[in-house]
This record gives C-alpha cells, sequence and structure tokens, in this order.
C-alpha cells in the first residue's frame, strides 16, 4: 500500500505493479482506478487518512488475499486531487481471474464502508466535509447517548 | 504509598472533520468519556456516528478498561476514494 501526496501518476503506478509481479506467474492483474468527477460544481476533492488504523485494515486484506494465493495493490491520495485526476487505484493479482474479479469487487465495497479515509469537496475555495457520501465505520455509535 | 502511580492519564484524539484538539483526560472506562463527550457542544453531535478505537483497534462495546497512556480514537463517517 502507498499513500502519495496530491493526485496518482496512474500510468506510473499501474506500470509499477505490473512490472513487480512481471514473473510471479499471476494468470489475472484487475485494476480499479478511481477518478475525480466534475459534478455538483466542485473544483476537485480533498482527503485526511488516519493510517494506522488503514494499514490494519489493509494488511488484513492482504492476509484474506494470500488464503486465495492472490495479492493487493493500492494506492491512494492524501490533500487535494483535482478533477479528471485519479485519487485512488486499487489491483488485485492472481492465479486465475474469477478470484480477482470477485477479490476486487469485495474489496473496494469494504474499502468505502471501513477505510478511514475522509473525503472533502473543493468548492469556492472551501474544504467542505463530503457528509452524505460517507458511511459510519461499523460498530459507530456507542459513545452516542442512549 | 504514591497516589500519582494510580492515575489513569489517556489521550483523546478527534479525526477528519471533527473541528477539535486532543483532549489529556483521567478516565478509567469508556463509559466515563461518554458522559464527558455527551456534555461536549462541539462533539456531542458526532457521537452517534462515530466508532472508537483503543490504541488503534476498533472497539464495539464501552466494556472497555483503559490504561495510563492508551489513545483513543474517534472516526466520524469514512468516505475514501
Amino acid at each position: 500500500m502507498s499513500l502519495y501526496d496530491g493526485s496518482l501518476d496512474v500510468p506510473g503506478i499501474l506500470k509499477e505493479w505490473y512490472e513487480a509481479e512481471l514473473t510471479s506467474n499471476y494468470g489475472a492483474y484487475i485494476p480499479f482506478v478511481g477518478t475525480v468527477r466534475s459534478e455538483d460544481g466542485i473544483d476537485g476533492l480533498s482527503f485526511d487518512i488516519y493510517e494506522p488504523i488503514l494499514k490494519s485494515w489493509f494488511d488484513n486484506w492482504q492476509d484474506k488475499a494470500k488464503q486465495k494465493g492472490a495479492v493487493i495493490k493500492m494506492a491512494h491520495s492524501r490533500g487535494d486531487v483535482m478533477l479528471h485526476e485519479s485519487s485512488y487505484i486499487a489491483a488485485v493479482f492472481s492465479p486465475k481471474r474469477r478470484v480477482a474479479l470477485e477479490f476486487i469487487d469485495e474489496f473496494v465495497e469494504d474499502f468505502k464502508a471501513s477505510a478511514p479515509i475522509w473525503k472533502y469537496d473543493l468548492k469556492n475555495g472551501q474544504r467542505v466535509y463530503a457528509k452524505d457520501r460517507s458511511t459510519a465505520i461499523k460498530g459507530s455509535g456507542i459513545l452516542g447517548a442512549k | 504509598m504514591n497516589k500519582k502511580e494510580d492515575v489513569v492519564l489517556v489521550r483523546v484524539e478527534f479525526l477528519g472533520p471533527i473541528q477539535k484538539d486532543a483532549l489529556e483526560l483521567e478516565i478509567v472506562n469508556l463509559n466515563e468519556l461518554a458522559a464527558i463527550l455527551q456534555k461536549d457542544e462541539e462533539v456531542k453531535e458526532w457521537l452517534d456516528n462515530c466508532a472508537v478505537a483503543v490504541n488503534d483497534n476498533l472497539v464495539t462495546s464501552l466494556e472497555c478498561e483503559l490504561k495510563n497512556g492508551d489513545k483513543i480514537s474517534l472516526l466520524p463517517p469514512v468516505c475514501g476514494g
């Protein structure tokens, strides 16, 4: 897993991962590239990351992948990422395609629901928390009033 | 007997969009933390949707005893990618 300040160098990262596993005898390499889209008048997105819990969350997924003979790669941005740039790349390598296709789906969905990353819209010079698009982590609310 | 040895001092950090500086509190469990934060005007609106980690491990129950030097983190709703 790699974290970068600002947008991701998509061709560079995909190439780096491809070359790293070139002789690992994986039959499938399935990447997912997330790109910042123009919508609601935003100029871009911005991200905060809490690294210690992100790392343990990722390591747990890597262990699951390993049990199936697969490997997961992930890159994410910190700070500002402008329109049409990428903030997130995930990929799975596996011996056969089915494992990688299923893993990339499960991994990206759990990433959205659980990874300790906070997204903000950049709009009119402001950085506004994307509250409506955010998901409470499983088990949230224990400190709330009963 | 030195009473100071019995003091349990923990650090509470507010992550992401919660605009609040870390707190140092003398508490021995998360029930005490809940009582304190429910009275905190800046934080109380977040509590129903925040996950809680003790020393970077997510916890799902208030039945968690705290030790001196523990770090507690509050994680509001997330949206990576």
